[in-house]
């Protein structure tokens, strides 16, 4: 059984503030998608995973080409709700 | 006055490359269908102001010989997939004003083939629903039924083209999101092979799972479609080139049966399947009863590890890089706040779904056993595609539900996606095509079939689908 206090400290890792009403039916509702989930480990039985080669792989290209420093700043910082100069501005993180 | 409903793209491209019709013309008369049918749908999020210019230069591309093969066309986009310049919200309020800063390769690719991007379309937030009742801006109603959803994610994308308020559109299919709205608006809604077209630029939701797919009235307009926005792109490191499989001329059609005897499974829906199935063996294909039996457990696989991939995609979304800001007495609680009121129920509650089946305690519980159940599932898939060329179901269960009907029951909802889930774990391209309708209180409401095919079987899709449609070369 998952609890409400597990749902709210969920949320704080997760950085999402929830009123406390839906954290209360969110436990319930958790609860019972991972009730259906329970199956899995029935199904999935001893199988060791580590031992099999995945089929798929990342596909990684070598470093290089770099942009010019700067030719997106302007663009990507229009996105944001708030700037000072070249930088997103975020508020103090040290009192 | 041209008629919309029988037009298709290969048949507008003719048009328009004979010079009975242009692309103002065309592009007005979706203008007009939109002007008089979208109050009631809601199917766009935004019609493009400049649509019609960009059809007046597909026309003079045209006039000068210099036209694509989509010049002039005009198509709809899902609001996750980014084209620069123009607003991207992914249906959500965390994302309501956030322009666009480059093009997604697809669209990049729809562009360069001359097609006039004419708006983008409603979805659930973030792709995450089966119904686009998901939406930040208010649900998308079935073109069939007002009272029924278009079905979702890329409900919007369905329903302007079964509404023919655009020619064609794209969407994104992570679980069935583009199958399950064609389906259920009665249209061809394709999910290619995993990697076979770039994501760059379409909004993560569950990156094991994410394909860009094209919404169609016809199996050929869907072909186009794919084989212009295929291929590989340096700028998504999954993609990939597909070399297609052959095609066979009379193929072996696999019918997981005991995958049809699960409960929920509506028995007109059935009924319209063995129909199907027997005007397919009429074309000289043979049905071949196969089993899968890892299959019924793709959903509860499915809604460990979506929900993992979607908590750490949207971890992005912080209010301090775009978007939406809610301002707090310190930054973590700007983050806490920009987030909590930014997305939307669904999408907080499979972040907080997410962020649990990762958590040290519990990552070996469910997400290990989900991944190994996944791959039970794609080793289904394999020993199935020994025996048989394509794989057949229903696309969805029941046909369209009503608004409402499923929203306070999530569980209930994931299971409208229990045909087109199993795809998307193991990679391989289906198709979904309108197979029939039934009818409910006086209301016709349309069914669809999928057809199943081996990764880089998308030619097998396109051909059986057309034989099955009865389309004939334009």
């Amino acid at each position: 059984m998952i609890s409400q206090e597990q749902v709210e400290k969920l949320a704080a890792l997760a950085r999402l503030e929830l009123e406390s009403a839906e954290s209360a039916k969110l436990a319930g509702e958790i609860d019972s998608i991972l009730a259906y989930a329970g199956e899995l480990s029935r199904v999935a039985g001893e199988i060791d995973r580590t031992k099999e080669v995945p089929a798929h792989r990342n596909i990684m290209r070598a470093d290089g080409e770099p942009h010019q420093p700067g030719i997106h700043t302007g663009v990507l910082l229009d996105a944001a709700p708030a700037r000072e100069g070249k930088y997103f501005k975020v508020k103090k993180i040290l009192s | 006055m041209i008629d919309l409903s029988t037009l298709s793209i290969a048949k507008a491209a003719k048009a328009l490359r004979d010079g009975s019709l242009t692309s103002c013309d065309l592009t007005r008369a979706y203008l007009e269908r939109i002007k008089e049918r979208d109050g009631e749908v809601h199917a766009y999020l935004e019609v493009f102001a400049d649509a019609l210019e960009q059809a007046k230069a597909a026309d003079a591309l045209i006039k000068a010989g210099k036209g694509g093969a989509l010049t002039g066309i005009p198509i709809a986009v899902k609001d996750n997939i980014l084209i620069k310049g123009r607003i991207a919200s992914a249906a959500s309020k965390i994302l309501e004003r956030y322009v666009a800063s480059y093009d997604a390769t697809a669209i990049e690719k729809l562009r360069q083939a001359g097609a006039v991007l004419i708006g983008r379309t409603n979805m659930d937030e973030f792709a995450m629903g089966g119904s686009t009742e998901n939406s930040a801006f208010g649900p998308t109603k079935n073109p069939h039924d007002t009272a029924r959803v278009p079905g979702g994610s890329s409900g919007g994308s369905a329903a302007v083209v079964a509404a023919d308020m655009a020619l064609a559109a794209i969407g994104s299919d992570t679980g069935g999101s583009v199958r399950q709205p064609a389906s259920f608006c009665g249209v061809v809604g394709l999910k290619p092979t995993y990697g076979a077209i770039s994501r760059h630029g379409l909004m993560a939701m569950g990156s094991s799972l994410d394909q860009i797919g094209p919404v169609t009235k016809t199996v050929a307009d869907s072909e186009t479609l794919f084989n212009i926005m295929a291929g590989k792109d340096r700028m998504d490191s999954t993609s990939i080139e597909l070399a297609q499989l052959p095609v066979p001329a009379k193929m072996r059609i696999g019918v997981p049966e005991d995958f049809l005897k699960m409960e929920g499974i509506d028995p007109e829906v059935l009924a319209d399947f063995r129909a199907a199935l027997s005007r397919l063996e009429a074309l000289g294909h043979t049905i071949v009863p196969v089993s899968l039996p890892s299959l019924p457990y793709s959903l509860a696989v499915y809604y460990m590890l979506m929900p993992a991939e979607v908590s750490s995609n949207l971890a992005r979304f912080d209010g301090v890089k775009y978007g939406f800001h809610v301002d707090g007495k310190d930054l973590l609680e700007d983050y806490r706040k920009s987030r909590g009121q930014g997305f939307g129920r669904e999408v907080r509650r499979r972040i907080i779904l997410g962020t649990y089946v990762l958590s040290a305690g519990y990552y070996d519980a469910y997400y290990n056993k989900a991944n190994i159940v996944r791959s039970l599932i794609t080793k289904d898939y394999e020993k199935a595609f020994a025996e048989v060329d394509i794989l057949s179901t229903p696309t969805a269960p029941t046909p369209a539900f009503k608004l409402g009907e499923k929203t306070e029951n999530p569980l209930e909802m994931y299971l409208a996606d229990i045909f087109t889930v199993p795809v998307n774990l193991s990679g391989v391209p289906a198709i979904s095509v309108p197979s029939g309708t039934v009818t409910r209180e006086g209301k016709r409401l349309p069914l669809g079939i999928q057809f199943v095919a081996p990764w880089a079987g998308e030619d097998r899709l396109f051909s059986i689908g057309k034989q099955f449609l009865n389309e004939h070369e334009a």
